[in-house]
């Protein structure tokens, strides 16, 4: 297997997997209690969900990580075990796609705001991302992928923090955008070329967008990122925004509408294409079938 | 430029030290507190949520003016009198049980304190209990309940259930709210009122109040 930034300048596109909390909910993790926790008590839970994404197609592959960083597994009173958390999430997928898929290191935001305006400093911050980037990198993942952000100040110290506690894994940043009357804006009010200046001058190999509102919204803001720069973009929607029919939660978007946005995306240049919450492994592989197709 | 409009311009960006100083100042010139306030305080909180709203500023701009909205709470809240503060109505807010997200709900909580309303905030992970005996005990008017997670969102329902249970379905009115929350659910479940962001939630609470 290529490094993975010599196989997305080689093309062709990337397949990325899809949600991984809504696939966890299905196999048992308990509303309110913290999904890495499963790392350490149900390994096979996580075996199971990259499973079912490799065999649907994903080359790239996350790890149950998301709220991996040492501040936010403080929320849990995890936080002392944080390198084992993030290594044993490394470990599960890694034994399932072995050297036929790339382990990406999903990072998500700590749950806490900078100060002025929250009450967390930039070096406490700094060190519980450094603490899982440094985890993760020894269990031998691919990529970090810092995710859904949508404080650049945060974002960019998440960066640094992977590419100094993990010196030679690429590492991949993606933010969190709402469609505004005046465009595309985080909530924390950071527009698209903020996004790209910010998190490129921080390290990132590799930027774009994920979550957000569908598919539809990611075309226009793969668009506009494109209008800021050449650097490779990775992009991840969710299946659209969750409603309640008859007091089920449902994700809109079909496997189908998401595999047509998926070329429109590779058509404006996205290098990674995969899927954020509410899709499934039935919107990876039409969006595979689609994509290797075209 | 009156103090009263100073003041409302300095909390609108954030300028905490110059609210405080600003609202001592007010005092000094005898100004009533509840017209400081009033005119001042939750005049410019006004401003800021109505910003918001338009998407002119961000979740950071309204941080600062509630921690500037606070430094001069601080100074008045000694001085006004019984019949200043609880003319707006009391209401418990909160994230439902097995939900850890408070962005939303400490925002609608800032826009609802910055309207002027005794806001009692239970935090985040709230059983469908404490949220009843807070609304009891304090007997505030309105229950305002928050969740980011699908999965948290049924706790709304108990909540509901719970007030009809213990006979408080009327004179307790509830209103939900949250990324994945929708006014058909909050029909669906048999919740008063929706709001759809934090503006809109203290729109809805007065009408709640009101009625």
């Amino acid at each position: 297997m290529k490094p993975l930034l010599e196989r997305v300048h080689d093309g062709p596109v990337v397949v990325a997997d899809g949600a991984m909390g809504s696939l966890l909910m299905s196999r048992g993790l308990e509303p309110g209690a913290s999904p890495e926790g499963l790392n350490l008590s149900s390994p096979d839970t996580l075996r199971d969900v990259a499973a079912a994404y490799f065999e649907a197609g994903a080359e790239l592959v996350q790890t149950n990580t998301f709220g991996g960083s040492a501040l936010k597994l403080a929320l849990y009173g995890l936080d002392d075990r944080t390198e084992e958390i993030n290594r044993r999430a490394v470990e599960a997928v890694r034994s399932v796609v072995t050297d036929r898929a790339y382990v990406s290191g999903s990072c998500g935001p700590c749950g806490r705001m900078l100060e002025p305006y929250g009450d967390v400093t930039e070096t406490e911050m700094h060190e519980g991302f450094a603490r899982q980037a440094s985890a993760m990198a020894e269990a031998g993942v691919d990529v970090i992928c810092v995710e859904t952000m949508t404080d650049v100040r945060e974002a960019a110290i998440a960066i640094s923090a992977a590419r100094e506690a993990a010196p030679g894994t690429p590492v991949m940043a993606t933010m969190t955008f709402d469609p505004t009357p005046r465009g595309f804006y985080t909530i924390m009010g950071v527009d698209i070329p903020s996004a790209v200046s910010g998190l490129l001058q921080a390290g990132a190999d590799i930027v774009g967008s994920n979550c957000g509102n569908g598919s539809g919204n990611m075309v226009d803001i793969a668009r506009e990122f494109r209008e800021h720069t050449d650097a490779p973009m990775l992009i991840q929607p969710n299946a659209g925004m969750p409603e309640t029919v008859d007091g089920e939660v449902v994700y809109r978007e079909t496997p189908e509408f998401m595999a047509e946005r998926a070329v429109e995306l590779v058509a404006l240049g996205v290098n990674i294409v995969g899927g954020c919450c509410g899709t499934t492994p039935a919107h990876i592989r039409a969006l595979a079938s689609a994509l290797r197709a075209g | 430029m009156d103090i009263l409009a100073q003041i409302a311009t300095e909390l609108e960006s954030g300028g905490d030290e110059k609210v405080r100083e600003l609202t001592r100042a007010a005092l000094d010139s005898s100004i009533a507190p509840s017209t400081i306030l009033n005119d001042g305080l939750i005049a410019g909180m006004d401003v800021v949520g109505n910003r918001f709203r338009d998407h002119e500023i961000f979740l950071p701009d309204v941080l600062l003016a509630a921690r500037a909205m606070n430094a001069g709470l601080e100074i008045l809240e000694p001085l006004l009198g019984e019949s200043d503060t609880t003319s707006r109505g009391k209401i418990v807010i909160g994230t439902v049980k097995g939900d850890l997200h408070d962005i939303g709900k400490n925002l609608v909580g800032i826009m609802l304190s910055g309207a002027g309303f005794d806001v009692i905030d239970l935090g985040k992970d709230v059983a469908p209990a404490r949220f009843v005996e807070a609304a009891r005990d304090s007997g505030a008017g309105v229950i305002g309940m928050s969740a980011l997670l699908t999965t948290t969102m049924p706790a709304m329902k108990e909540v509901v259930t719970l007030l009809e249970q213990e006979g408080l379905r009327e004179s307790v009115r509830t209103i939900i709210g949250g990324a994945p929350v929708t006014e058909e659910y909050a029909r669906d479940i048999g919740a008063d009122e929706y709001g759809f962001d934090a503006a809109n939630a203290v729109e809805r609470v007065r009408s709640l109040l009101r009625s």
